[in-house]
């Protein structure tokens, strides 16, 4: 197949590429922007391990079309730290045994940005139902919860440093 | 040695960790080369046929192709154990599963590739297909493998002690039939081999061979890629890079990572191949099927006298680890209660299905479901309570069981207690509302195998350590880091040893070219062998740092404590017993040198007194004492190994060598659960685990490990299943193989318990698989506790409890002592059929005890 320029903004750059219109949008980022962060685990949009954001939204690159995102901003794990340093959430998996092998990680961590900025102090139950698109096969998610209530803790107190 | 250390028994976070939360580790789909190649492979899509021809002509003049292999380019067998060299990296003249790999194309792209696989035309002559072990064992044509009469891969009878007279003694016997459905590890990294060749400066011809692979085994990969591609082990490296998970599915060498270099020598260019999520589920090597007929005799009082086992497992196309799955399950009926008498049968049988291998438990963690599910009926049958019976069953350590597995330390008693406090169980088993239960289970495994797959008195385990003036600490490791954590334990036992901080240690780890061997991580043997073999090493450079800095403090090196970044010396208390150990020359001739006196008090006395008058320094930094040291020896090096010792390898008889180790670590475990009478849905609340690790370098990881081996345990209770149709696989998908997602998962809490082995690495033993098999009986028996149904056949699905509950309701009581519980499966589901073997059965050697009039019963 013939390919054709798009211009598509990742993590706060825009990249001008030659991608052929079929591309999906995980191996345009894995293979033409070497984002490898963003993972391939399955074949039909059952694990999450490709989730990035969409213009804010989560959605797994391995079922979308590149071209489908021009002009739409792009998160991937690589977006996520701040300044340079781990961002709470990244930090606290570490901490907390929320990743063991890391394969399934980068998409956890783009699912749980999405849900602390929708919703800053979910319960257990919505931090459960929040992840449940994304498969993980070490962890038994168990030790994520704890993470995730570190990162928020985390994050209060920064903010009260903050202030 | 202080009871209180500066690194181990700390929670930390992995020292990989932040690659991974911010995706800038690198697994080996993420890396390439210039010019790579990607690599698709052709799979048979027959169960069983011969190959009359395969045409590749066409495929190959597809533009974008640049090479096209098949069997004949690479035709010599391989497989993981040296008696099981059955596998070729593509079929030569047979395919034995839907799956099996026939022919690869390497294309510029992934498309042109698969395109490519469309343009070869294989020519196939089906054969008759075995799907069921029954039917398989009783064919003695048209043969799976022509060397395996009645497609029997392997059996195994052994007596221990005398079953027949503990039974004929026994007050009360309990028999059933359990049977495990077959899973598999999913892991969520697909498997993912690159090869590259270099060409020889000197030849001019293809070179050396370098190989990046998801493997928990680089160096059985090493081996494997010598034989098939036939060159020197010397001429190949295979790295390791960060590995998505493996449980097993990663422990032996898979045919694509042959087939990559294969494909790469052909191409004369890199090729990377990686696996879809279907082709991981053919891959497989997962839990085989398994048939458990189980009889246990007791006492009165609840004491076990014997336990008797025939055990039937699926093992698919290939041997695999199939000789070693079919003896674990027979030899880890032992090590766990005291069992004086045990009588084992064991049959490996071939299917045309993906072959199955280890994973996770391996070869206990069914015989654990169907063990622990029947003392619970024993249990209920005695009125007595089902933790109290396992409480009067325990070992005495330090023993040697009767199958000749030795036992130090056993956490098991501890473990019980605390799951029995934490759970309330006293308090509330029994008297919760209907249709909620509790239920309890005990499991055990490994502290990695004594005997390597391949016998030798090699160390299982070298770690080389080198520091250098910088003051970095540099580990060279074998041990293959999958997630378990491995790199951060060697970089705490360094560095608890050597007293420095964790960042000064860097850990270079599985390539062949820098490491020094280590077999691989596999029956959680890499705390143990590898933290041991760390320890050595490090004690070692340890000891030329404390030569020199003695010599700058003026005092004896054994009295310098190693903390916190500095060395500090003693009080001068150390000295007088050490002089008195052994060792204690060492001491002394040492001593001898610094002070030119001679040795004992006075030398004390002159050392102390010449300490004061010089005025030396009573510490300094560890990097001052690194640049000492290698004023005084050059640069610093220490290299330590670890080899089981002899005691714990085993005893004699024909398959001793699996189920020994050096240390087995200990699980007991309550489960909470719901059970909706009117759909049939098992919900698990609460999972209670007590681990026995012998002691947690990091709990966080061994917490972490802990809740890992439950919450796949669960899976595999409740809704993990390999699902075949005719040979075919109809869940090759995570959300139809239902691997549970957060939603679906319970809590669990872990609770480590910590028994000091004698021989560990501080005392440390294994984490990651011992938890795993006590979930499913512990369920099991939840939902006994529930209901009243005894489920025996796993995974325990809404069909399964439905079936249970009415037959609960229609029939009569269970007869336990004749086993037939109308919930018992007595068919396969597919392809029919008695599950037991009763027809004339494979020959066997005429001494084999299962022919000896004197065990009437025994499996034929
Ligand atoms: S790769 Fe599995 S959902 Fe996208
Ligand atoms: S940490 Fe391994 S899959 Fe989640």
């Amino acid at each position: 197949m013939k390919k054709e320029l798009i211009e598509l903004r990742v993590n706060g750059l825009t990249h001008e590429l030659a991608i052929e219109p079929s591309a999906l949008l995980l191996d345009v980022l894995r293979r033409d922007l070497d984002l490898t962060g963003s993972k391939r685990g399955c074949d039909d949009s059952s694990c999450g391990a490709c989730t990035v954001l969409v213009d804010g939204t989560p959605m797994l690159a391995c079922t979308l079309l590149a071209f489908s995102c021009e002009g739409q901003e792009i998160t991937t794990v690589e977006g996520i730290s701040e300044h340079g340093s781990l961002a709470a959430i990244q930090k606290a998996y570490g901490d907390w045994g929320g990743a063991q092998c890391g394969y399934c990680t980068p998409g956890f961590m783009i699912t749980v940005k999405h849900l602390l900025t929708v919703n800053p102090d979910p319960t257990e139950e919505e931090i459960r139902s929040a992840l449940s698109g994304n498969l993980c096969r070490c962890t038994g998610y168990t030790q994520m919860y704890a993470a995730i209530k570190a990162a928020i803790e985390a994050e209060k107190k920064g903010m009260a440093t903050l202030k | 040695m202080t009871n209180d250390y500066s690194i181990i028994g700390k929670s930390i976070a992995m020292i990989d960790a932040a690659g991974k939360t911010t995706g800038s580790g690198k697994y080996t789909d993420d890396l390439s080369l210039p010019g790579m190649l990607y690599g698709k492979i052709l799979h048979s899509p027959h169960p069983h046929a011969r190959i009359k021809s395969i045409d590749t002509s066409r495929a190959e003049r597809l533009d974008g192709v640049v090479a096209v292999i098949t069997g004949k380019d690479a035709p010599n067998p391989f497989g993981i154990l040296p008696v099981g060299h059955d596998e070729h990296a593509l079929a030569l003249e047979k395919v034995r599963y839907v799956g099996d790999n026939v022919a690869c194309v390497a294309a510029v792209s992934e498309a042109i590739a698969e395109k490519a696989l469309e343009m070869i035309a294989v020519d196939y002559e089906l054969l008759p297909a075995y799907f069921d072990p029954e039917e398989s064992m009783k064919t003695e044509t048209n043969l799976i493998h022509d060397n395996k009469p009645n497609n029997l891969e392997k059996d195994y009878h052994h007596v221990f002690g005398d079953p027949e007279k503990a039974f004929a003694e026994a007050d009360y016997i309990a028999e059933g039939r359990f049977l495990a459905n077959e899973v598999s590890h999913a892991a969520m990294e697909p498997h993912c081999t690159l090869a590259s060749f270099e060409l020889d400066p000197h030849t001019g011809t293809l070179g050396r061979l370098t190989v990046w692979s998801s493997t928990q085994v680089p160096y059985y990969l090493q081996h494997k890629l010598a034989l098939v591609l036939e060159m020197p082990m010397s001429q190949i490296r295979v790295i390791k890079p960060l590995v998505g998970g493996g449980f097993g599915g990663k422990s032996e060498v898979i045919p694509i990572e042959i087939i990559a270099g294969i494909a790469a020598r052909a191409a004369q260019k890199p090729v990377k191949i990686t696996y879809t999520r279907e082709e991981v589920f053919w891959a497989h090597r997962g839990r085989p099927r398994t048939i458990v007929d189980l009889k246990t005799a007791v006492k009165n009082d609840g004491i076990i006298t014997a336990v008797k086992a025939r055990v039937v497992q699926d093992g698919g196309a290939y041997c695999s680890y199939g000789v070693v799955t079919i003896l674990y399950s027979g030899a880890l009926l032992g090590a766990l209660y005291d069992i004086p008498n045990i009588q084992y049968d064991g049959y490996r049988v071939l299917t045309n299905k993906p072959a199955c291998g280890a994973m996770r438990g391996h070869g206990t963690v069914n015989v654990r479901f169907a063990f622990e599910s029947q003392l619970d009926e024993i249990a209920a049958k005695l009125k007595m309570d089902p933790a109290e019976i396992r409480r009067r069953n325990l070992l005495k350590p330090p023993c040697i069981t009767i199958n000749g597995l030795r036992v130090q330390s056993y956490g098991l008693p501890e473990c019980i207690d605390q799951i029995v406090t934490r759970s309330r169980w006293n308090e509330r088993k029994g008297k919760l509302p209907r249709g909620r239960g509790l239920g309890i289970a005990c499991s055990h495994y490994v502290s990695g195998a004594a005997n390597s797959i391949i016998r030798s008195d090699m160390p299982h385990s070298t770690v080389n350590i080198k520091i250098d003036r910088d003051g970095g600490v540099v580990i060279y490791t074998g041990a293959s880091d999958i997630g378990q954590g491995s790199d951060t334990m060697v970089a705490q036992v360094a560095a608890e040893t050597l007293g420095c901080t964790l960042s000064r240690v860097k850990v270079v780890a599985a390539d062949t070219d820098l490491t020094p061997i280590d077999i691989g991580s596999y029956s959680s043997r890499v705390t143990f062998m590898n933290g041991n073999a760390t320890l050595r090493a490090a004690q070692e450079v340890k000891k030329q740092i404390a030569a020199a800095a003695a010599k700058k403090m003026n005092c004896v090196p054994e009295e310098i404590l190693f903390r916190n970044d500095r060395l500090t010396c003693g009080d001068g208390s150390l000295t007088r017993p050490s002089l008195t150990r052994p060792g204690g020359a060492e001491i002394r001739s040492e001593s001898a040198t610094v002070s030119g006196r001679v040795e004992g008090q006075i030398l004390r006395g002159s050392l102390q007194q010449k300490r004061k008058e010089e005025g030396p320094k009573d510490s300094m930094t560890f990097e001052e004492a690194v640049v000492a040291a290698i004023d005084f020896h050059g640069a610093l090096s220490g290299t330590g190994s670890y080899a089981p010792p002899p005691e714990a390898r085993g005893g004699k008889h024909k398959g001793a060598g699996v189920g020994p180790s050096p240390a087995y670590s200990y699980s007991a475990q309550v489960a909470e659960v719901s059970v909706d009478e009117d759909t049939g849905q098992v919900t698990v609340h609460k999972v209670w685990a007590a681990h026995d690790c012998g002691r947690a370098l990091n709990p966080v990881s061994v917490e972490g490990q802990v809740i890992g081996s439950v919450w796949m345990g669960m899976g595999q209770a409740l809704t993990e299943e390999m699902i075949w149709k005719d040979g075919l696989l109809m869940n090759p998908g995570l959300l139809e193989y239902r691997s549970p997602s957060s939603v679906e998962s319970p809590e669990v809490e872990a609770i480590i318990v910590e028994s000091i082995d004698p021989e560990g690495p501080f005392g440390a033993k294994e984490a990651s698989e011992g938890s795993l098999a006590a979930t499913i009986p512990a369920i099991a028996n939840a939902i006994y506790d529930a209901v009243g149904i005894r489920l025996r056949e796993s995974p325990f699905t809404p069909e399964r409890v439905l079936a249970a509950l009415r037959a609960k309701r229609s029939a009569k009581p269970l007869n336990l002592t004749e086993g037939v519980d109308p919930t018992a499966p007595t068919k396969f589901r597919e392809h029919g059929g008695e599950l037991c073997f009763k027809g004339k059965g494979p020959k066997r050697h005429e001494f084999d005890p299962a022919r000896q009039p004197a065990h009437p019963g025994g499996a034929d």
